[in-house]
């Protein structure tokens, strides 16, 4: 196959521009979401939280999910570690304390409404949105089930109807969205009887956490989870004590998820733009390094046949010399062997 | 060959309705041996698990949950499934870009392999998904594209390359049935369709290691990095690599033959070939995943008992592959290069179950871990036997180990 500079061209630009168009430009698609300073938030002070699941119960009544196994006033539920459920949006744990005698300490799970949300950041059917109240909110409807929300999720929070057969979807806490916007309280928020729950815009709430660790020393470990953690969540916690005795984790850094894999989607357009150039170089190459070797076959073969060719030649050149040499010594012995004999004759004749 | 019976002149779907008799017969022929009972005995089997799944949802036959959302599926099925594959986009870059033409024979049953490999894994994917309607029918995916999402660029990738793969296994099944100008028209793609092979392949192959990237409080720091997706592209190399000698080797008890006289005696060539190729690659990314360790202060945790298993994979299934390979070329043994072949497959299956589910969820205390159910085994099973059983009736019927008379020299 010979390569030609209009195929060449063709063949490059053909593949270039037929994986581009194949997709979008990932590039602008890693966005970075800036806070909205309208934003709500829900503040948990878990030094205020008594563990009465009134929350757990609200939360049950407003979304209308099944009710619980063991009712809600139940205290051996706490007796067990819980996580959220397709069936619990939000469970409130014991964590019995273990040196600074605070007696038994609680903490509320639900989702946190990352401000750049890791589930957002992985969907890609793009149903997940963080919207102008705060709330990240999920979309059903066009909800493959691949799950990959529930991978990325440093919470682990989001749960899957496994056992539906024909419609599953991801279950968890909306924020109360809906009620929200109506102008409510979110459920969790409204039932507490002790006002550990507190909602309001983010960056009130954020101040609101700093006066309390400043006006009770000694009270609260000196950090707002959740300020930070992943970028920020909308949800908000004080503790009295280490935020990994309340089963947090204190690892996750504070770059939000979508910085993770920002990297690795940028390098896609790169790759797309030069691996054609780079291919067709090395094929062009190749293809050339198979021309020059048949060429340098061929020119061997016509210098080998030209050398014979001369070999031959100056053989019989050679020869032909010989030939000549050869004869002219038979003349001349000839004509000298006829000159003897006409002088033999000559001889002969004067006698 | 069979090919030679029918012609241009028939109408198609006489050409068609002989196609389907013709693989009937074959499948049915393939069933009659003790491996084909096996496989049929496979087959009832997932179909009976494939009804559970689809009337019970993933709850009855999967051990999923809200911790553990994938399981085997992804990590046998869709992730070890695509790094073997990808023994089809290096032997045709191998031949049609870097013009080792002396491998040509393999491109077909490299190509088939990695057709089949994408195709099931899609089929994996209807399974393993909620909702594998819209994965079919693909509509939210167009209507609402979720462009920050790495398995976005994955799934977007897959489709398209299962669509080039079939476009490059076409010119066998048209050979097969004598449809001339249709195969015509595609071998003269062949050089761009190996480009955009090679395009998706780096691409997707680097992004099923790149999905884990948001996991990092979920994965154990040994097996995450910032290099992932580098690791899942090298891994592929190789595993395709190996993967091609490793079919080479079943392929030639079974289709010996079938198999033309270009393929018998290039076949410990390749080889050789394909070994040493796989023995560099192994070394390289021996040596990023050291630069991976250093990169993240990581060497004091190989003291610990998933250290422990991090250096049985590393050095179990990288180092001794990649040593074994070497030995193999240089004292030119077939044998040792099909077992260092054979060895490096598990351990990229080993690599690949080890991010999604051994040292996944590391943290969690053991009664919340994941190990599959036997029916989600069963399933992925069944899906393997589907495939070699494709591979069987396909090799048996299209000039895939051999040259089709009518088109020699035409390519």
């Amino acid at each position: 196959m010979n390569l030609s500079r209009r195929k060449f061209l063709g063949w490059m630009s053909a593949a270039g521009v037929g994986t581009v168009m194949g997709k979008k430009a990932y590039a602008a698609s890693d966005r970075h979401l800036r806070e909205n300073p309208d934003s709500k938030g829900v503040l948990f002070d878990s030094v205020l939280c008594i563990g009465c699941r009134k929350c757990e119960e609200a939360c049950n009544k407003v979304n209308e999910l099944p009710p619980p196994e063991q009712p809600f006033d139940d205290e051996t539920v706490l007796d067990h570690k819980r996580r959220t459920t397709p069936d619990a949006y939000t469970v409130v744990n014991r964590y019995d304390d273990s040196g600074s005698a605070k007696g038994p300490l609680f903490r509320k799970i639900q989702c946190n409404h990352c401000m750049e949300p890791a589930c957002a950041s992985s969907c890609f059917v793009k149903a997940y949105k963080k919207t102008m109240t705060g709330a990240v909110t999920y979309d059903a409807s066009v909800c493959v089930g691949c799950r990959y929300c529930m991978i990325a999720c440093p919470f682990e929070i989001p749960t899957y109807t496994y056992d539906s057969a024909l419609n599953p979807t991801i279950m968890k806490c909306t924020m109360c969205h809906p009620r929200v916007i109506e102008g409510k309280l979110p459920g969790c928020v409204e039932s507490c009887p002790k006002e550990a729950l507190t909602f309001g815009k983010r960056t009130d709430l954020i101040k609101i956490a700093r006066e309390r660790i400043r006006k009770n020393p000694g009270l609260y470990v000196d950090h707002i989870y959740g300020e930070h953690e992943m970028g920020g969540t909308s949800w908000l916690y004080l503790s009295g004590v280490p935020f990994k005795d309340l089963g947090m984790r204190e690892d996750l850094g504070i770059k939000p998820a979508v910085e993770m894999t920002k990297g690795a989607l940028n390098a896609v357009p790169i790759v797309v733009g030069l691996w054609p150039v780079l291919l067709t170089g090395i094929y062009a190459i190749s293809q050339r390094k198979d021309k020059i070797s048949k060429k340098e076959q061929e020119d061997a073969v016509q210098a080998a046949l030209a050398k014979a060719t001369e070999e031959a030649e100056a053989k019989l050149s050679k020869a032909l010399t010989d030939a000549e040499t050869k004869k002219k010594v038979a003349i001349e012995a000839a004509v000298k062997k006829a000159l003897e004999e006409v002088a033999d004759s000559q001889t002969e004749e004067g006698s | 060959m069979s090919g030679q019976t029918t012609s241009n002149s028939k109408p198609l779907i006489t050409t068609f309705s002989y196609a389907a008799e013709e693989v009937i017969k074959t499948l049915f022929k393939t069933f009659m041996s003790p491996m084909g009972i096996v496989a049929g005995a496979i087959v009832v089997l997932g179909l009976f698990l494939t009804f559970l799944r689809f009337t019970g949802g993933l709850g009855a036959v999967t051990n999923l949950s809200d911790y553990n959302a994938w399981g085997i599926w992804i990590g046998f099925d869709l992730l070890t499934g695509v790094a073997l594959a990808a023994g089809g986009v290096v032997t045709s870059a191998a031949v049609y870009i870097f013009g080792m033409k002396k491998y040509h024979f393999a491109v077909r049953p490299a190509i088939l392999t990695g057709f089949l490999g994408y195709a099931l894994v899609v089929l994996a994917l209807v399974y393993d998904v909620g909702r594998p309607d819209r994965l079919i029918l693909g509509y939210p995916f167009v209507v609402s594209q979720g462009t920050t999402s790495v398995l976005f660029e994955v799934g977007l990738c897959v489709m398209l390359y299962l669509t080039v793969l079939f476009v490059e296994f076409c010119p066998a099944a048209l050979e097969w049935l004598g449809l001339k100008k249709a195969r015509y028209l595609i071998i003269k793609l062949t050089l761009v369709l190996t480009i955009f092979g090679v395009i998706l392949s780096t691409l997707h192959q680097s992004s099923l290691g790149a999905l884990f990237l948001l996991a990092h409080s979920k994965l154990h720091p040994l097996w995450y990095s910032s290099y992932l997706p580098v690791f899942f592209f090298v891994s592929a190399v190789f595993a395709g690599l190996s993967m091609v000698i490793f079919e080479s080797t079943l392929s030639h008890r079974h289709f010996a033959h079938q198999m033309g006289e270009e393929h018998l005696k290039g076949r410990e060539d390749l080889a050789f070939g394909f070994g040493k190729a796989a023995a560099l690659v192994l070394a390289g990314y021996f040596a990023i995943k050291i630069v991976g360790i250093t990169a993240d202060h990581n060497w004091d945790l190989l003291g610990t008992s998933y250290g422990a298993w991090f250096l049985v994979e590393l050095l179990g299934f990288v180092a001794l592959p990649c040593f074994l390979y070497s030995i193999g070329v240089r004292d030119r043994n077939l044998k040792i290069i099909q077992w260092a072949a054979g060895w490096t497959v598990f351990g990229v299956m080993l690599n690949r179950l080890n991010i999604s589910v051994i040292a996944f969820n590391y943290h969690l205390p053991s009664a919340d871990r994941y190990f599959p159910n036997w029916m989600e085994i069963g399933i992925s099973l069944f899906i393997v036997t589907v495939g070699i059983l494709a591979f069987k009736v396909i090799g048996t019927l299209m000039p895939i180990f051999y040259e089709h008379t009518e088109f020699k020299d035409l390519h």
